[in-house]
C-alpha cells in the first residue's frame, strides 16, 4: 500500500445527534477515521459508544449531523436515498450479528440477492454465486434453507452474499457476536484469509478482544471519540 | 447504468422482492386466508345482489325489442294509469309502419288488470298480472312459446300461464280454475318468453276480459310489430300529430327498461351500499394482514435495503401480496356467489305495475369482472399504507429487529 495513496474510507468531522422528544443524543461528535484499501479494522468499544451508528454512516444506511463520510471518490453524506442504495449495491458487503437471511431462500438465493441488482444474466449470477460458496467452504450446502444451517454456516452465507459482488468495503457487525467460540474463530479466520489473500477492506464492529486481535489494527470509541488506546 | 436497464433492474427488483413475499406467505397463512376469505365473502355478496339486479333488469328488456311499440294514453307511465278508446287502438293499428300478415295489421290492443294469487312459498296473496290480448299479441311479441297444453280459445273463460308465474305462485297448473272475483278461469296452458317480463303473466282473451272487469270497450295498450326498427319515427310522428289521439309512443324495449330502471336502480343502490360497508371491514382486514406482514418481515425489508434494494420495488412488492390475496379472495367469493346464485329463480314486486316479476339471477361475465375489479381496489387500498411502512422503515433499526 503506497503510503501516498489518499484512505479509502475517510470520515472527517462527524457528528451524529440523535432526537429523542426534546433530548438531544450526540453519540459521535467530531470524529476523525482514515482506513486505507486493504486494512482490516477493529472497531471497539462499550455499548451504547456510537460503534453501530459509525459503521451505518460508513455504510450509507444513515447520514452524519454533519462532517463528510468519503468512501474512494464519493461523498457518501452527500448522495439521496435513491442514490445511496445504488451505491451500496456497488460498493459495500454487509455481515450482520444475526445474519440477516431470508428463510424463505436457499443458501444460494440468499447469496445471489445482491446480484440481482448488478444487470448480470442467470449464467452470470449462478457462476458468481457458485465462487462465493467455495470462498466460504460451503458449495454442499447450497441448497439447503437457513432453518437447517447451523449458525457459523448461516454466517459463513452472509459473508458469501457480502462478497459476491465483489465490493469495495466489507462492513461486520459483531459477526461473531452469536456464535461459540469454534465457529467464532472459523468466521475470523475467514475474515482474515479475505483480507490476507483477496485484499479486501475490512471494518469489522467487535466487542470481542479476540475478535479484534484478528485485525491488522484496532481503534477504539467512547463518548464519541476514537482512539488508538482501549478504553479504561 | 443507462435507462433501459434502471428499468429492467427496478422490474427485477419488484419481481424478486414480491417472490420473496409470496415464498413466506405460507409463514402467515392464516393470517392471509382471513384477509381473503374476507374479501370473498364481500365480492360474493355484491356479486349476489348484482345478480338479482341484472336478472330483474334482463327479465323486464330480454323481451323488449326495437321493432315493438307499445302506445299508451299520453302522460301515462304505465299500463295501469293507461285507458285508450277502441277508436283510438284501431288508428293505432293502421297507422304507417305497422306491418302487416294475412289476418291484417300484427297489432294487439290490451287490457292490463292486477290479481290477487297465494305464493307457493309463502301461501300468502301477491299480486300477478292478468293481461287481456288480442290473437295478434303472439305475432306481435314473437317470442311466446307454449310449453305445455295449448293457448287460450278466443271468447272462453281460459287462460294460458307465464311459464315463472306456475312456478311462484299456487294453482296455476294446467287443468286447475281460479277463482277472479265473479268469474272462473281454467288454466290451459304454459308458456316462455325467453326469460322476459311476460313470463310473470297469465294471459286471457282481452275481448272476455272486458266485461269480467266492466271495461266496456276500453284497454290500456296496444302492442304493435312494425315493419323494421326504423319504421318507429314514422310511425310515432303519424299518432302523436293525429288531432284525434292523445297518445305516448314508446319503443318497447324503451318501456322495460323504463319500466326497470327504478327497481334496478334501488337494488343496485342496496347491494353497492351492504357491498361497501363489508368492504371497509374487508378493507380493514387487509390493512391488518399487510401491517402485520410488514412487521413481521421488518428485518428482511431492512437487509434487502440495505443490499441497495430500493423503496420503491419494497412498496410495489407489499402492493402485489396484497392485489394477489384479493384478487384470489375476489376470485373465490365470485365463484361461490356464480355457484349459488346464477340461474337462481326469486321474484319480486314490479312498483310501475305494483305485481310480481319471476326472474332468475344472473352472474354475467361483466358483473365477475366488476366483482374482480372491485376486489383489486380493496388489495390497493389495504396495502398502501403498509406498503408505505415498508419503505419508510428506517433501514439501521430494522436491522435490528428480532
Amino acid at each position: 500500500m503506497s503510503a501516498t495513496r489518499p484512505p479509502l474510507v475517510h470520515i472527517s468531522n462527524v457528528s451524529k445527534i440523535f432526537k429523542r422528544g426534546a433530548e438531544e443524543i450526540h453519540v459521535l461528535s467530531g470524529l476523525e477515521l482514515a482506513v486505507n484499501e486493504a486494512d482490516f479494522l477493529a472497531l471497539m468499544g462499550p455499548s451504547g459508544s456510537g460503534k453501530s451508528t459509525l459503521l451505518n454512516l460508513i455504510g450509507g444506511l444513515d447520514r452524519p449531523t454533519s462532517g463528510t463520510v468519503q468512501i474512494g471518490d464519493e461523498r457518501v453524506d452527500q448522495l439521496s436515498d435513491r442514490q445511496l442504495a445504488g451505491w451500496r449495491a456497488r460498493h459495500i458487503g454487509f455481515v450482520f450479528q444475526f445474519y440477516n437471511l431470508l428463510p424463505a431462500l436457499s443458501a444460494e438465493r440468499n447469496i445471489e440477492l445482491p446480484l440481482l441488482l448488478t444487470g448480470l444474466n442467470q449464467a452470470g449470477r449462478r457462476e458468481h454465486v457458485a465462487a462465493a460458496l467455495a470462498a466460504v467452504g460451503l458449495s454442499h450446502r447450497a441448497k439447503h434453507f437457513p432453518r437447517t444451517l447451523s449458525g457459523g454456516e448461516q454466517q459463513r452465507v452472509g459473508i458469501a452474499r457480502a462478497i459476491v459482488t465483489d465490493p469495495t468495503v466489507l462492513l461486520c457487525d459483531e459477526p461473531t457476536g452469536d456464535l461459540d467460540r469454534k465457529s467464532g474463530d472459523e468466521i475470523l479466520a475467514l475474515l482474515q484469509s479475505l483480507n490476507k489473500d483477496h485484499g479486501k477492506t475490512i471494518i469489522m464492529v467487535t466487542h470481542d478482544p479476540h475478535a479484534s486481535a484478528r485485525a491488522s489494527h484496532t481503534v477504539y470509541l467512547d463518548k464519541g471519540q476514537l482512539s488508538n488506546n482501549p478504553v479504561a | 447504468m443507462n435507462s433501459h436497464t434502471r428499468t429492467m433492474s427496478v422490474l427485477t427488483q419488484i419481481f424478486a422482492v414480491a417472490l420473496f413475499n409470496l415464498r413466506a406467505l405460507p409463514q402467515r397463512k392464516a393470517a392471509a386466508l382471513t384477509a381473503a376469505i374476507g374479501i370473498a365473502g364481500v365480492v360474493g355478496v355484491l356479486v349476489g345482489v348484482l345478480a338479482i339486479a341484472e336478472g330483474f333488469r334482463r327479465a323486464m328488456t330480454v323481451s323488449g325489442s326495437p321493432e315493438v311499440a307499445v302506445v299508451l294514453r299520453s302522460g301515462s307511465s304505465s299500463e295501469m294509469t293507461s285507458g285508450l278508446e277502441r277508436d283510438a287502438t284501431r288508428t293505432v293499428a293502421d297507422a304507417p309502419g305497422v306491418a302487416r300478415n294475412a289476418a291484417g295489421p300484427l297489432s294487439s290492443a290490451e287490457l292490463f288488470v292486477i290479481i290477487n294469487l297465494p305464493k307457493r312459498s309463502t301461501g300468502t296473496d301477491a299480486n300477478v298480472p292478468l293481461r287481456g290480448v288480442e290473437p295478434g299479441a303472439f305475432d306481435v311479441r314473437g317470442n311466446i312459446t307454449l310449453v305445455a297444453g295449448r293457448r287460450f280459445a278466443t271468447g272462453r273463460n281460459e287462460v294460458m300461464v307465464g311459464a315463472g308465474a306456475a312456478r311462484a305462485f299456487a294453482g296455476l297448473d294446467i287443468g286447475k280454475q281460479i277463482k277472479v272475483g265473479q268469474n272462473v278461469w281454467e288454466v290451459v296452458g304454459i308458456f316462455t318468453a325467453n326469460g322476459g317480463l311476460a313470463e310473470s303473466e297469465i294471459w286471457a282473451d282481452t275481448a272476455v276480459l272486458q266485461p269480467a272487469y266492466h271495461r266496456n270497450n276500453s284497454f290500456q295498450a296496444v302492442y304493435v310489430r312494425l315493419d323494421s326498427a326504423a319504421a318507429f319515427q314514422p310511425f310515432k310522428d303519424a299518432l302523436t300529430s293525429d288531432p284525434k289521439l292523445n297518445v305516448k309512443v314508446s319503443r318497447l324495449s324503451d318501456f322495460y327498461e323504463e319500466q326497470s330502471t327504478a327497481v334496478t336502480k334501488f337494488i343496485t343502490t342496496i347491494g353497492v351500499f351492504i357491498a361497501s360497508l363489508m368492504a371497509l371491514g374487508a378493507l380493514f382486514g387487509a390493512l391488518n394482514t399487510m401491517y402485520s406482514a410488514v412487521a413481521a418481515r421488518t428485518r428482511e425489508i431492512a437487509t434487502l435495503r440495505a443490499l441497495g434494494f430500493g423503496a420503491g420495488p419494497v412498496v410495489c412488492s407489499v402492493l402485489v401480496e396484497s392485489v394477489l390475496l384479493s384478487i384470489l379472495g375476489g376470485a373465490l367469493g365470485a365463484a361461490v356467489a356464480y355457484l349459488l346464485f346464477d340461474g337462481y329463480r326469486a321474484s319480486t314486486i314490479n312498483w310501475q305495475s305494483f305485481s310480481q316479476v319471476t326472474f332468475a339471477f344472473r352472474v354475467t361475465p361483466m358483473l365477475l369482472g366488476k366483482a374482480i375489479a372491485f376486489a383489486t381496489l380493496i388489495g390497493l387500498g389495504g396495502g398502501l399504507l403498509p406498503a408505505l411502512r415498508a419503505a419508510r422503515l428506517p433501514i439501521a433499526a430494522g436491522l435490528r429487529e428480532s
